[in-house]
């Protein structure tokens, strides 16, 4: 009995464990089911999808940056460049502690104060992610000293990269401009113009001067490199390339000679020149004095560098050929002369007597000649020849506001000359509608008194100067100034040539013309402002002396230059071009603070002329000697050459 | 001593069908773990001693008569409790647990030693009141479940208290726990759902958080199960070929040799290859039934039971947490993963099923 209870439950027992192991065995089915579920979902059904984001894993676009375009002279010599190099680099986000770890590296690589200061710059400028650099150019030993203790510096590392070199360095600073590192502001403009994409890793760009300029044409193509990486990013293989397309070679009409010898020739002056082709408006030297060293900005210019160059009283960074404004003197009256002839306000034979000033009627005030006592009996030529103060004054105020208004601002005064560089100065041509609109103040006839002689009010460019000077040697048919002569293609070496037509004609009529050449030609004869300008010269020279005031005189008070702080004396003007008869070169100097057009300006105006029309090195004595002219006292210049103004 | 005898007392007591779907997962965990390892051979054979030191454990337990084992149930669960009381008391931290004892020789980690305890003592126990189970039995097993899961999820390690606490309640359910209980159970699981949250800790919590959202956290947290389900996913129905799955080779896929290696295998065989792969699981689980089946005493089904469900289930969250339908728990895949601790554990479970199935007729006879 008990027994059969006991088999029976047993029985029941077994039945209700097999029972329960049935479910157990559906339980286990039902996860493979999941899991099968699962793995057709994902391998078959989304397949796409995950083969598209392992591929994207693993595969990583990478720009290469096309190397920048060059930059040559007219005849072929470089003077904007890449060269390869090794810059140390440090990603922040990846240093526990920056500060010991550069001073680590200080013990390895040559790392100044100046370098520091700059990373730091560069560091609150950046995300901690980006690859700063805190040395550049190292030295092949270097590189390997670094090299072999790299284990001890994660996130530091070496990188070879292009730089931008200007071998004539500061001399040709402002006309090249730098590159530097594409901030914000770059960022945003290249957006709107939608030109992001081919920037992809570029790092630099033209940031003022022809390297602005023309930065669309030197930057180039960005090529592409698909490559298969790994999870830390490193690359495995390459997959695909599309090379970059390098940036094309600008042919500026500049001659690098030709600007180094313009440069020397200012000695110790601070100034501009501006040379220019008169036949087709090709600039041939552009010098701004002093200038800078432009690598210093590339990479970022550290604080005490920036605040060195902008506080010096030099003002370094200023392009005074480019924006410098200054009254333009007596090179004014050439024009003025031709614009008498033009509105027959004057015949060239109608001649006044100097007595050393002038007065307007009913007021006693004396507007005074340079040379007391004056010049005696002038006519048109003898004006030009001798810069004769009293004789603008009254053909000023004969001609009326209006008129030298009108006829100025043809040969360009008071507008930009739309030259290829950016931040050009208009200067400044008077007008009554311009008094009225900057004072609130109707013309006064005394008003234009001054602005017969290029002072006043008005306000030229050395740029612009140098550009009417050009029209007037081309006999009225302007041409615009240009720094560019062609565009070579880096890949197919197509050159492209820049298309040159005259922009205006004046219309000048040539008897008109002939006379004022030939007056300029006689100012560097004897008796002439600016004779010592030709003494010795194989060809002849058309010139202007000018003289523009940095302090006002007051009535009565003689010029004095050896009272005056030499900031404060008179800045020269040179207006020039030669030869006289078939002008081949424009050359117009601005010497600050040089006092006298005739002894400081013009000795730089021969030296380029020598140059370009000679093929004549100055030598480095001649150099010297024309520093010297800086105190005119001791430069024993005659007399009758020194020209003083004053109102 | 005839060479048949020789044969039959060295491997008679070995399952065969047991034993060939075991090698075949084997033998295709060691390929792919060429793979994974980047073609590292040492890394293989360190595996294969693993397996070998393992395999000589699940022979000399297929060899130990059926009460041996019974009779051990006790001693190793009294033995485990203790241990987890010492590591409780005085264990080591890592990585922000306290799972491991220092013994003076070496550090061992006795919550893997309970994954076969637990499971042992419970059957033990339904044996013992087999004639006559009421509620207050199954509330005592309940209890010599919950004690060491307790202390397992405190260290906390809630990965392995839940699959102890899955084998042990196969076991409860095995032995029939009435469904009526285990619905209010069930209720009660879910009530209690906020409050068992609220306990977690923030990893643990992040862990399940990133399994409805992975992308949220995608280089952080969510990294370890984007990469897998893009791994998996990428192999598309035949797989990239063997040493070609991209995000093996290319260092995406984390910890591919152990938890994750499943992933190396799915992206380089494709579908194709997980059929196969579930079918041979499915062998493994099937033969498990079958002695489960054909298990002579109450002790000896309850076990085989709960180790075949328990292999199933380990099989499942592994595969599960890579293709991303389960949280990130430190599971590795069952005779699949490198580490020789969870093969030993894994291999003494079959020998301890090869034992049950080749020693029934003696118990019978």
């Amino acid at each position: 009995m008990n027994n059969r209870i006991e088999l029976k439950n047993h029985q029941q027992e077994i039945f209700n464990f097999r029972l329960r192991l049935f479910f157990g065995i559906g339980f286990a089915l039902l996860l493979l089911g999941i899991l099968l579920a699962r793995f057709v979902y994902l391998q078959a059904m989304r397949h796409e999808y995950y083969q598209t984001l392992a591929e994207r894993n693993r595969i990583s676009v990478m720009p290469i940056v096309p190397n920048r375009g060059l930059i040559l002279d007219r005849n072929g010599v470089v003077l904007a460049h890449n060269f390869s190099g090794y810059t140390l680099e440090i990603t922040p986000s990846k240093v526990n502690n920056l500060q010991a770890t550069i001073d680590d590296l200080a013990k390895l690589v040559d790392i100044q104060p100046r370098d520091r200061k700059r990373f730091k710059k560069l560091q609150a400028e950046s995300h901690d992610f980006e690859t700063l650099m805190i040395r550049s150019r190292l030295s092949d030993e270097e590189v390997a000293r670094f090299a072999a203790q790299k284990y001890r510096f994660p996130g530091v590392e070496i990188k070879a990269r292009l730089f931008r070199e200007y071998p004539y360095s500061e001399k040709t600073a402002h006309l090249l401009g730098y590159i530097g590192r594409i901030n914000q502001a770059d960022q945003d403009r290249l957006d709107e113009n939608d030109l992001l994409a081919n920037y992809r890793g570029t790092d630099y760009i033209g940031k003022t001067g022809l390297e602005q300029y023309y930065e669309n044409e030197l930057h180039g193509t960005t090529g592409i490199e698909q490559v298969e990486v790994d999870s830390a990013g490193r690359a495995v293989r390459i997959l695909s390339r599309t090379p970059p397309v390098s940036g094309n070679t600008l042919v500026l009409s500049i001659d690098a000679k030709l600007q180094d010898i313009a440069d020397q020739a200012f000695g110790n002056y601070r100034g501009a020149l501006v040379a220019i082709d008169p036949a087709n408006g090709e600039v041939l030297a552009f010098v701004s004095r002093p200038g800078y060293d432009p690598s210093l900005f590339i990479d970022g210019i550290d604080a005490d560098s920036w605040k060195e160059l902008n506080d010096s009283p030099d003002h370094p960074l200023n392009n005074r050929a480019l924006r410098g404004q200054y009254p333009s003197g007596s090179t004014i009256k050439p024009f003025m002369a031709l614009a008498g002839l033009f509105y027959h306000t004057r015949s060239p034979e109608q001649s006044i007597s100097d007595p050393g000033f002038y007065t307007l009627s009913g007021s006693s005030h004396h507007y005074r000649d340079w040379k007391s006592g004056g010049h005696g009996t002038v006519d048109m030529f003898k004006s030009i020849v001798v810069s004769c103060d009293t004789y603008y004054y009254g053909l000023a105020v004969d001609m009326g506001i209006d008129n030298i208004f009108n006829f100025l601002s043809r040969f360009g005064f008071g507008k930009k000359t739309g030259i290829d560089l950016e931040g050009e100065s208009s200067g400044l041509l008077p007008s009554q509608e311009w008094k009225m609109k900057r004072f609130k103040q109707k013309w006064y006839t005394g008003d234009t008194v001054s602005v017969g002689i290029g002072q006043g009010y008005s306000l030229v460019t050395p740029l612009q100067l140098a550009a009417a000077t050009a029209t007037l040697a081309n006999d009225g048919i302007g041409y615009k100034p240009h720094l560019l002569r062609e565009i070579k293609n880096s890949v197919t070496n197509e050159v492209r040539k820049l298309d040159i037509k005259p922009s205006f004609d004046i219309k000048l009529d040539p008897a008109n013309i002939d006379l004022v050449k030939r007056a300029m030609a006689a100012v560097t004869q004897p008796g002439g402002t600016a004779v010592s300008a030709s003494a010795g010269a194989l060809y002849t020279i058309a010139g202007k002396t000018g003289t523009a005031q940095v302090v006002g005189m007051k009535q009565g008070e003689k010029y004095d230059a050896s009272k005056l702080d030499e900031r404060h004396r008179d800045h020269a003007w040179f207006i020039s071009f030669a030869p006289a008869d078939k002008p081949k070169i424009v050359v117009v100097v601005l010497a600050e603070n040089g006092g006298h057009g005739g002894g400081t300006a013009a000795p730089i105006a021969r030296k380029v002329m020598d140059y370009y029309l000679l093929g004549k090195v100055p030598t480095p004595v001649s150099i010297e000697k024309s520093v010297t002219h800086a105190e005119p006292s001791a430069s024993g210049v005659p007399e009758a050459e020194v020209e003083v103004e004053h109102d | 001593m005839t060479r048949r005898q020789l044969w039959r007392n060295l491997f008679g007591h070995l399952d065969l069908p047991l034993l060939a779907g075991m090698g075949l997962l084997m033998a295709a965990s060691l390929l792919t773990l060429y793979s994974a390892s980047d073609h590292n051979l040492e890394r293989v054979m360190s595996q294969g001693l693993n397996i070998l030191v393992a395999f000589i454990c699940l022979w000399i337990v297929a060899n130990l008569p059926l009460h041996y084992l019974m009779r051990a149930a006790v001693p190793i669960y009294v033995l485990g409790m203790l241990l987890l009381i010492g590591v409780a008391l005085f264990g080591e931290i890592s990585h922000g647990a306290r799972r491991w004892l220092n013994i003076g020789v070496a550090t061992i980690q006795p919550s893997e030693l309970m994954k076969i305890g637990v499971p042992m003592m419970m059957a033990w126990y339904f044996e013992k009141y087999e004639a006559s189970l009421t509620l207050k039995n199954y509330t005592i097993a309940a209890l010599l479940l919950l004690l060491p899961v307790g202390l397992i999820a405190r260290q906390p390690d809630l990965g392995t208290a839940l699959l102890i606490s899955a084998s042990g309640f196969y076991v409860l359910f095995l032995a029939g726990l009435s469904w009526r209980v285990m619905g209010g159970l069930f209720v009660a699981a879910i009530a209690s759902a906020p409050l068992m949250w609220s306990m977690l800790h923030d990893y643990q919590r992040h862990r399940i958080e990133m399994l409805f959202d992975p992308s949220q956290d995608a280089l952080g947290k969510g990294y370890h199960t984007i990469q897998g389900m893009i791994a998996v996913g990428s192999g598309g129905i035949l797989g990239k070929g063997f040493l070609n799955g991209t995000q093996t080779h290319l260092d995406f896929l984390p910890e591919r040799t152990t938890d994750f290696i499943f992933a190396v295998y799915s992206e380089e065989f494709g579908l194709v290859g997980n059929l196969i792969l579930l079918t041979m699981y499915c062998f493994v689980i099937a033969r498990g039934f079958v002695i489960t089946a054909n298990a002579s005493t109450y002790f000896t089904r309850l076990m085989a039971g709960s180790i075949t469900l328990t292999f199933a289930t380990y099989a499942f969250v592994n595969m599960g947490m890579v293709s991303g339908i389960l949280p990130i728990v430190g599971v590795p895949l069952p005779l699949f993963s490198y580490g020789g601790t969870s093969m030993l554990t894994l291999l003494l479970g079959f020998g301890m099923l090869m034992s049950i199935q080749t020693h029934k007729k003696l118990v019978k006879s």
